[in-house]
């Protein structure tokens, strides 16, 4: 199973990386994503995350196929 | 230039837009509403916002600004949150506009109008989409100092200098 990875704005720059692409064998949650591709740096307190373009919770399962999206509170208009 | 028309609600239309290039919000508003020509005699209020980049923030000059989108999730998150707004007030028609890429100061950002028959919805309408574009659409703004430095702007503010008593 392949799910992809996206950061933006601050939390791209932080992380260094604005894309990633993991292999899982099961499905894992949204803060175990991060933790798997980001084991020495903390997910910072205030991270959104969102599968498919929707907002979700940190204990949401992310499944095969699905785009995972991490950034910063947004500061639009 | 994007542009994304919406029309999912047969009674109710949206157009939704994000734009690299700069925005005349009173063009935009007369034309849009020139082509509104089913609504003639409906709309008893318009409610516009226009949001403008101010030169100045948190005490400190801004010579620039770039804004960053997620393509795709913007507009998603736009037009839910106008399905929203339509839920809860009897919305004729709406139009939102987000500038992206780089900005001066002076430039309008966002463009915010509400179309209906009474002022009340208009008023309340548009400034449900607007707040919640706030708090909701992914735009992240990183300006540039008079001083060359760049700082992402962390948060947003609740939108008033005092408090109103």
């Amino acid at each position: 199973m392949s799910i992809k990875v996206r950061y933006f704005a601050s939390l791209k720059e932080s992380v260094g990386r604005s894309e990633d692409e993991l292999q899982i064998t099961y499905p894992l949650t949204v803060h175990a994503v991060w933790q798997q591709l980001n084991p020495d740096f903390a997910m910072p307190d205030a991270v959104l995350a969102a599968v498919n373009m929707d907002y979700v919770a940190l204990d949401v399962l992310v499944l095969d196929g699905d785009v995972l999206a991490f950034f910063p509170p947004v500061t639009g208009g | 230039m994007y542009w994304h028309f919406f029309r999912r609600l047969p009674e109710v239309d949206v157009l939704i837009r994000l734009c690299e290039a700069a925005v005349d919000p009173w063009q935009e508003i007369a034309s849009y509403q020139a082509g509104l020509a089913k609504l003639a005699g409906k709309y008893g209020a318009t409610s516009v916002f226009v949001g403008s980049m101010r030169d100045f923030n948190q005490g400190d000059d801004v010579r620039s600004m770039f804004l960053e989108h997620y393509p795709g999730m913007t507009e998603k998150q736009l037009q839910h949150i106008v399905e929203q707004a339509q839920e809860q007030w009897p919305i004729l028609e709406s139009l939102v506009i987000h500038r992206v890429g780089l900005v001066k100061p002076e430039d309008v950002l966002v463009v915010v109008a509400v179309w209906s028959a009474q002022r009340g919805d208009a008023f309340d309408a548009s400034r449900f989409i607007m707040e919640n574009l706030k708090s909701r659409a992914p735009f992240w703004k990183k300006e540039v100092l008079a001083s060359g430095a760049e700082r992402w702007v962390e948060k947003n503010t609740d939108g008033y200098q005092h408090q109103p008593s």
